[in-house]
């Protein structure tokens, strides 16, 4: 009994999705990309899954939730799971869209050459202690020794004689992988020390544990943390934007091959104003649109 | 529970012999009720086949996983349960990837030994309370106490450990770059979820000792905690082990609420104050951060694989322990 | 003397023993509910929650866990109770039987996280749900499922022989009797037990994590289609429930008020399951009473 209901869902569903895939196929004109702004152009529908990134995820919700208010018939379903997730869902056509904090050719065991990368925003990331930690800048040099537990102490970097309390992100998550490779040119942080998944958390242990070092995404630094400018770079939004302050990442949205249909109307939906001019830098991303530089999955940058 | 198959087979006595199906004048109804009779039967059955299935699909399919590690990327066991170095991201130039999951096992292990060492006194205590201290009163006020500290949600239990008891451990560790979040941190929130387990099993087996031992113990004119101590407790041992290791088992296998005040830390602990990592932990992590099929997931369903193994293990020794207990 | 001395003293622990597991509870529930119930409003408990912002409710998160719940009794329940049926009433002394109960108690003791891994394989990503309330459900009901055939089982064990009897000397056949004798009189205990049983799943968290998945896309609580994505009862998508919300702001929140929320969530989670517990006994004990009074 169980099984045969079982069974009539599972048929349910592939109907359903192959009547879903049929409507996105059917809208496959000429290249003629919807306008940007939503006004008079023609109606969209269909329904697309975005997977992925937790981090993301807020503001693809966001934005589907204000592409689908002006485009009722359109249906966007956006998942979080992790960018793993996102991106092993699209690459297997599980889901149409994969979110990611990091490039596909990063992670290993997925073959992403099939898959098409759409960068929608930029999020930068800034190196924190406890404000009882007197050092304001650090170099590559110095946060390599630190991350990697070549020095303990502040007093070996020009601070208090003090112990260095190394507090990680969890390794595979985009914020380590940002932080590893562009603050710490790509050294293996083998210094001991928890990992902790939160921003929240990271934020509260570095304002309480005397000594503590972490990073936290730029939009969550706050006063009762201090801000460490890298190789004398101030971390700021305009820096990021000239591509003085090198760490950042792109969040991407990955489809695999080319968008058609509803995807590809909501992915020029999310670099389109309506989304870049509010929603990102509202929710304490930077803005693809500003940026003045651009990075490829090898870290090569170059000015736009 | 055998103790009531008899009234079952007499029932089935009666049944034929009552039963005008087995008549020449088939009517209608008994030719219905028979139909029902086997369509019900055979419902009921599938259902129980049921479970037997969901649990042998549930070993296949995360052994098939758990295996791949082995299998498809070539690791060896003892490199897996054996190894210190967790660096799945490390590029093959530089050594390759690792995935030695030893420090995670040990943290498993100790987490919730400990757990179960702290918690297994307390349970003896209040279960024999409950059965010979105070019978009416612990039928009264602890047997719901038991069941709505069963009843608490794990994360429930894991937010209370994060937003009192870590911040607890900081404030009183002295202060030498100590978070909190630590081993013993993860130990006392696990002893207290254990409770429930360890006491209702142990109270229930006392409650099935024969009266006639406690009277002669007491008729020879020992003292209620001499009987209690040489007498009940002892009798009632399988039944306190058989709690001691299910409560093992939970601790064990507990993700969450462990994953929130451990601090998770890939490293062999060197006092009760450092930060460890577990298993589930370390699933739950980075379960969503890893694609299907590569390495580093595969490492993860090898730890699932590890839970699972354990939690037969588990149960083997419970099933030894009471095949022991009834020979004696 | 000193074995008079000695029984006071232990008398002494057994009652300090039990007094502090009492301390415990009191104390939990207490602090649970002393910072829980001042976050309480009507607002936080119907608006949804903020991703960024200060000042988000936990509105469809309650939806989601006692939708989910529902959905996993819908399956629970009648597998559960057929397999006790037969376990009561038509297993024999068997090697079947032997395994079944040896798979009932592998079940139960089976860590959660294992079974959300294996929802995860099997009712997220075999089946292409991707993340939903069905496969967390479908996980649910796995965790769920040996408890409720032990709780029918013994429900149904505890009926007197003899009403059995007289039915069959009647001349019912054995389903017929059943259901319409021995289903009736077990009816207590098969509904304080799933009440029960219904109170340990509300909190589960870990076996949701990667089936019903950690994110809450916004509903329409206007749109009773349940093949509409927006509406709250379509069963394929993806839901996050009250428990899994405590863990995810804990763990990945970027909102500012993580101490509120998880507080007012905990808070509503714990009172829930005492409801649950205390309704199980009250339910028991005014059927118990109305069936032997009558």
């Amino acid at each position: 009994m169980g099984k045969k209901t079982k069974w009539m869902l599972v048929a349910a569903c592939v109907l359903a999705l192959v009547v879903a895939l049929a409507g996105c196929g059917n809208q496959n004109q000429p290249k003629q990309s919807p306008q940007q702004s939503s006004g008079g152009q023609a109606e969209v529908s269909g329904s697309v899954t975005a997977v992925g990134s937790t981090a993301l995820q807020p503001l693809v919700e966001q934005a589907a939730t204000q592409y689908m208010s002006k485009n009722p018939k359109a249906q966007i379903v956006v998942q979080g799971g992790g960018s793993g997730t996102g991106l092993s869902q699209v690459a297997q056509g599980a889901a149409n869209i994969g979110d990611s904090d990091i490039f596909a050719e990063e992670k290993s065991g997925l073959d992403a050459s099939q898959l098409v990368d759409h960068r929608v925003c930029v999020v930068a990331m800034t190196c924190v202690v406890n404000p009882g930690v007197t050092v304001g800048n650090l170099t590559t040099k110095q946060l390599q020794d630190i991350f990697t537990g070549k020095v303990t102490n502040w007093k070996q970097v020009g601070g208090p004689d003090q112990k260095i309390t190394v507090i990680h992100r969890p390794k595979g998550s985009g914020t380590r992988a940002t932080f590893k490779k562009f603050a710490l040119d790509g050294v293996e942080e083998t210094a001991p020390g928890m990992e902790q998944d939160s921003s929240g958390t990271v934020r509260k242990m570095v304002a309480e544990t005397p000594g503590a070092i972490s990073y936290l995404a730029m939009s969550y630094v706050d006063k009762t943390i201090k801000a460490i400018k890298i190789n004398d770079v101030e971390p700021t939004v305009d820096n990021v934007i000239a591509g003085k302050y090198p760490v950042w990442s792109y969040e991407h949205m990955y489809t695999k091959g080319e968008p058609t249909g509803l995807a590809k109307a909501f992915l020029d939906y999310m670099v389109g104003p309506d989304v870049q001019d509010q929603l990102v830098s509202k929710m304490g991303y930077i803005p693809i649109t500003q940026m003045k530089v651009e990075r490829d999955a090898q870290g090569k940058v170059t000015q736009k | 529970m055998e103790k009531t198959m008899t009234p079952v087979l007499d029932v089935e006595k009666i049944e034929q012999a009552g039963n005008p199906v087995s008549g020449a004048g088939k009517s209608l109804t008994a030719k219905r009720r028979r139909y029902g009779e086997i369509i019900g039967r055979g419902l009921a059955f599938s259902c129980a086949a049921a479970v037997i299935l969901i649990t042998l699909a549930i070993i296949y399919f995360i052994a098939v996983k758990g295996l791949a590690i082995f299998t498809v990327n070539g690791v060896s066991i003892r490199s897996f349960l054996l190894g210190l170095q967790w660096y799945p991201d490390r590029p093959a130039a530089q050594g390759g990837p690792l995935v030695g999951a030893a420090t995670m096992i040990i943290g498993s292990v100790l987490v919730s030994l400990l757990a179960v060492l702290l918690s297994t006194p307390l349970s003896v205590i209040v279960s024999v309370f409950m059965v010979e201290i105070a019978p009416g009163w612990g039928q009264r006020v602890l047997q719901p106490a038991i069941e709505i500290l069963a009843g608490i949600p794990s994360v429930v239990y894991g937010w209370i450990g994060l937003s009192m008891l870590v911040p607890f451990i900081r404030i009183h560790s002295g202060g030498q770059g100590f978070t909190g979040f630590s081993l013993l941190a993860g130990f006392l929130v696990l002893s207290v979820m254990i409770l429930p387990t360890v006491i209702s099993v142990s109270a229930d087996s006392l409650k099935a000792l024969p009266g006639q031992w406690k009277e002669a113990a007491l008729a020879l004119g020992s003292t209620r905690w001499q009987t209690i101590r040489m007498v009940l407790v002892p009798a009632a041992r399988t039944g306190i082990i058989t709690g001691v290791v299910l409560g093992l088992a939970r601790a064990f296998g507990e993700a969450l609420a462990v994953q929130m005040v451990i601090g998770n830390t890939r490293e062999i602990p060197h006092s009760i104050l450092s930060p460890i990592m577990t298993l589930t932990s370390a699933i739950t992590m980075d379960m969503g951060y890893t694609i299907m099929g590569s390495m580093w997931n595969n490492a993860l369903w090898s730890m699932g694989l590890i839970l699972l193994i354990m939690s037969f293990f588990f149960i083997l020794t419970i099933r030894l322990v009471v095949k022991r207990g009834m020979v004696k | 003397m000193n074995n008079r001395l000695a029984d006071r003293l232990a008398t002494v622990m057994f009652w300090a023993g039990a007094l502090l597991v009492l301390l415990i509870l009191g104390f939990l529930l207490g602090y649970i509910l002393i910072h829980g119930l001042k976050d309480i409003s009507w607002h936080f408990l119907t608006s949804p929650p903020q991703n960024m912002l200060a000042g988000g409710g936990i509105g469809p998160q309650i939806f989601n866990s006692f939708y989910l719940l529902l959905l996993a009794m819908l399956i629970t329940v009648p597998v559960g109770l057929l397999a006790g049926i037969y376990l009561a009433e038509y297993a024999s002394q068997s090697r079947v039987t032997e395994s079944i109960r040896l798979c009932i108690e592998t079940l139960s003791s089976l860590p959660s996280i294992v079974v959300g891994l294996f929802g995860l394989l099997i009712f997220v990503n075999m089946t292409g749900w991707g993340y939903t309330l069905m496969s967390g459900a479908l996980a649910l009901a796995v965790i769920n499922l040996p408890l409720m055939v032990r709780v029918s089982e013994e429900a149904i064990r505890s009926v007197p022989p003899e009403l059995r009897e007289a039915s069959l000397a009647l001349g019912a056949a054995r389903w017929q009797t059943m259901w319409r004798v021995i289903i009736p009189s077990a009816f207590p205990g098969l509904l304080t037990g799933g009440i029960i049983a219904a109170g340990r799943v509300f909190g589960e968290a870990a076996a949701l994590l990667y089936t019903s998945g950690m994110s809450s896309p916004p509903l329409n609580f206007a749109d009773f289609n349940p093949f509409s994505h927006l509406s709250p009862l379509n069963p394929f998508r993806p839901a996050e429930t009250l428990a899994v919300h405590i863990w995810k702001i804990n763990s990945e929140s970027l909102i500012p008020d993580v101490r509120r929320v998880a507080d007012g969530s905990a808070a509503v989670l714990v009172l829930v399951v005492l409801i649950f517990n205390l309704s199980a006994r009250w339910l028991g004990r005014v059927i118990h009473r109305r069936m032997t009074a009558a």
